[in-house]
């Protein structure tokens, strides 16, 4: 067994150190195998690993499991919590499941509406919102249910929430993440970025909240998933510039790294951490990173 | 008003198998209004049905079908045109379906899908804009209702789908907290409310719903 990672997230934002963190995606099954050994093989590359939760509103396995298995390993979980497929009494009860195994990272999500998975037909719940999320894991830190009824065992939750620096108008998505930071969020984890002017824009107006932030840097695999994204995905443009870099390129899958490495570097100097989302390609995560100077001793 | 539109036809005849004597009951209030079960579409309910080979053993448009003392009255006065009927056919919403299936011993077919309670913005086009939450929000939202008109109810501001003030669920449509923000800074009134929203209390909604006026 290769040594555990050696600080939390919680730890290591309280320190001021530059955090990485990459999501990993449960399979659609029982089998954990493989994204154990992606996670495994990001030990001592990143800090902690989010783990998505039926990501796209398509069904997989509940990411409690798989958090459960890194928190037993010394991985560090960030357990992904939406409000799309659950009602405030299998939040909570699933969060209290989380603490019983080890899982203290959450980032707490509205979730993508129902019809853009796999299972279009599903009810959809959303009973609590984002911020009502992060309010009911302040309550159960606090030693108390949603009810006000104590609680036997209480959690000690490092809650965190999403953000989207892009998406306009700015001022107001600003009024939710205000929201977000009252109701107890810690850091913010950003979706993908591609304007370091955005980001220090983005900063500049959440200072204030005393929120770390962990700005999103995603791998654009080639000019189409590029194309895609655009079309599809709300929130977030891939630049005409970088489209047409991964178009002119012989091997557009190194101009993709080479783009996330470059945004890395960018966005380094204004935030407080970096989340790649490597979108099933993590093992090629370490040369995403690998300008970022580590000298934080994480390494495992 | 309530929105209904029509099953489509083979669906409603799909129902009707081993029947061959049917008698149809209109509504003169909502379903007349969305053009789903008033005159008209009785009239060509009929038609079809009849090239269909059924027999129409006679018709009525009532009043509000969702009234049920109205709805037994009305058809009594239709005496043996009813009675000689093995089906029933309601082209009104699921209240209307139910006032006739609990009025009648006759099986009752439903030949409307019943959508929402809908404002008419135009003729022929209708939205939701109230989903009868039992909890009303408008006070603090600037009269536009976030628990409808954002999909996913949300109470405290846009979700991270919102771009460039639209919906990522329908992009056509604009996001909810755009509409209120919009309208907000364009009153120079107050900015958005900053303080956070509890969850809806959703015992207010309670199924099925009832209500009794005290006398």
């Amino acid at each position: 067994m290769v040594s555990p990672m050696k600080f939390n997230l919680h730890d290591l934002l309280a320190a001021d150190r530059f955090v990485v963190t990459a999501e990993v995606s449960p399979p659609k099954g029982s089998d954990c195998g493989e994204f154990m050994e992606k996670a495994r093989a990001l030990r001592g590359t990143v800090d902690a690993i989010n783990v998505t939760d039926n990501q796209g509103a398509n069904m997989r396995i509940s990411p409690l499991a798989p958090a459960a298995l890194l928190a037993g390993e010394g991985i560090e979980p960030i357990l992904q919590l939406t409000c799309r497929d659950r009602n405030r009494l299998a939040l909570q009860s699933d969060l209290l499941a989380a603490a019983t195994f080890g899982v203290t990272n959450v980032l707490a999500l509205t979730g993508d509406y129902i019809t853009f998975g796999d299972h279009a037909g599903a009810k959809p719940v959303f009973d609590l919102d984002a911020v009502q999320l992060l309010q009911t894991i302040a309550a159960l830190n606090s030693g108390r249910d949603l009810a006000g009824t104590t609680l036997h065992g209480v959690p000690a939750f490092f809650p965190g929430a999403a953000a989207a620096p892009e998406a306009e108008p700015f001022e107001l998505t600003l009024v939710k993440l205000r929201k977000k930071a009252a109701a107890g969020a810690r850091f913010f984890q950003t979706q993908a970025l591609f304007s370091p002017e955005k980001l220090v824009r983005f900063m500049e107006a959440v200072r204030p909240l005393g929120v770390k932030v962990i700005a999103g840097v995603i791998l654009l695999k080639s000019a189409g998933m590029a194309r895609y994204m655009n079309a599809r995905i709300p929130g977030l443009t891939v630049p005409q510039e970088l489209i047409a870099e991964l178009d002119d390129a012989e091997r557009p899958l190194e101009a993709g790294v080479a783009i996330a490495r470059r945004l890395v570097a960018a966005f380094r100097p204004h935030c407080d951490g970096i989340h790649i989302m490597a979108m099933g390609k993590e093992a090629l995560i370490p040369e995403i990173l690998a300008d970022l100077h580590r000298s934080d001793g994480s390494e495992g | 008003m309530i929105v209904s539109k029509q099953k489509p036809f083979p669906e409603i005849l799909a129902s009707l198998e081993n029947v061959s004597r049917v008698f149809l009951i209109g509504c003169a209030k909502c379903a007349t209004v969305c053009k789903s079960g008033g005159e008209e579409q009785v009239w060509q309910m009929q038609e079809d049905l009849v090239a269909a080979g059924k027999e129409v053993t006679g018709s009525v448009v009532i009043d509000e079908a969702c009234h049920m003392l109205r709805v037994q009255r009305d058809l009594r006065a239709k005496g043996e045109m009813v009675t000689a009927a093995e089906a029933l056919i309601v082209l009104s919403c699921g209240a209307g379906v139910q006032s006739v299936s609990a009025g009648s011993n006759r099986m009752t077919v439903a030949a409307l899908d019943t959508l929402f309670l809908g404002n008419i913005r135009r003729f022929g086009q209708f939205e939701q804009r109230c989903s009868l939450c039992g909890e009303c929000r408008l006070n603090e939202t600037a009269g536009i209702c976030p628990v409808t008109v954002c999909p996913k109810g949300l109470l405290n501001g846009p979700c991270g789908g919102m771009s460039e003030g639209k919906c990522e669920v329908s992009p056509d449509a604009e996001c909810a907290w755009y509409q209120i923000y919009v309208r907000l800074r364009d009153r120079g009134d107050h900015p958005l409310p900053h303080e956070t929203i509890p969850p809806k209390d959703f015992s207010k909604q309670i199924r099925p719903g009832s209500l009794k006026l005290e006398k």
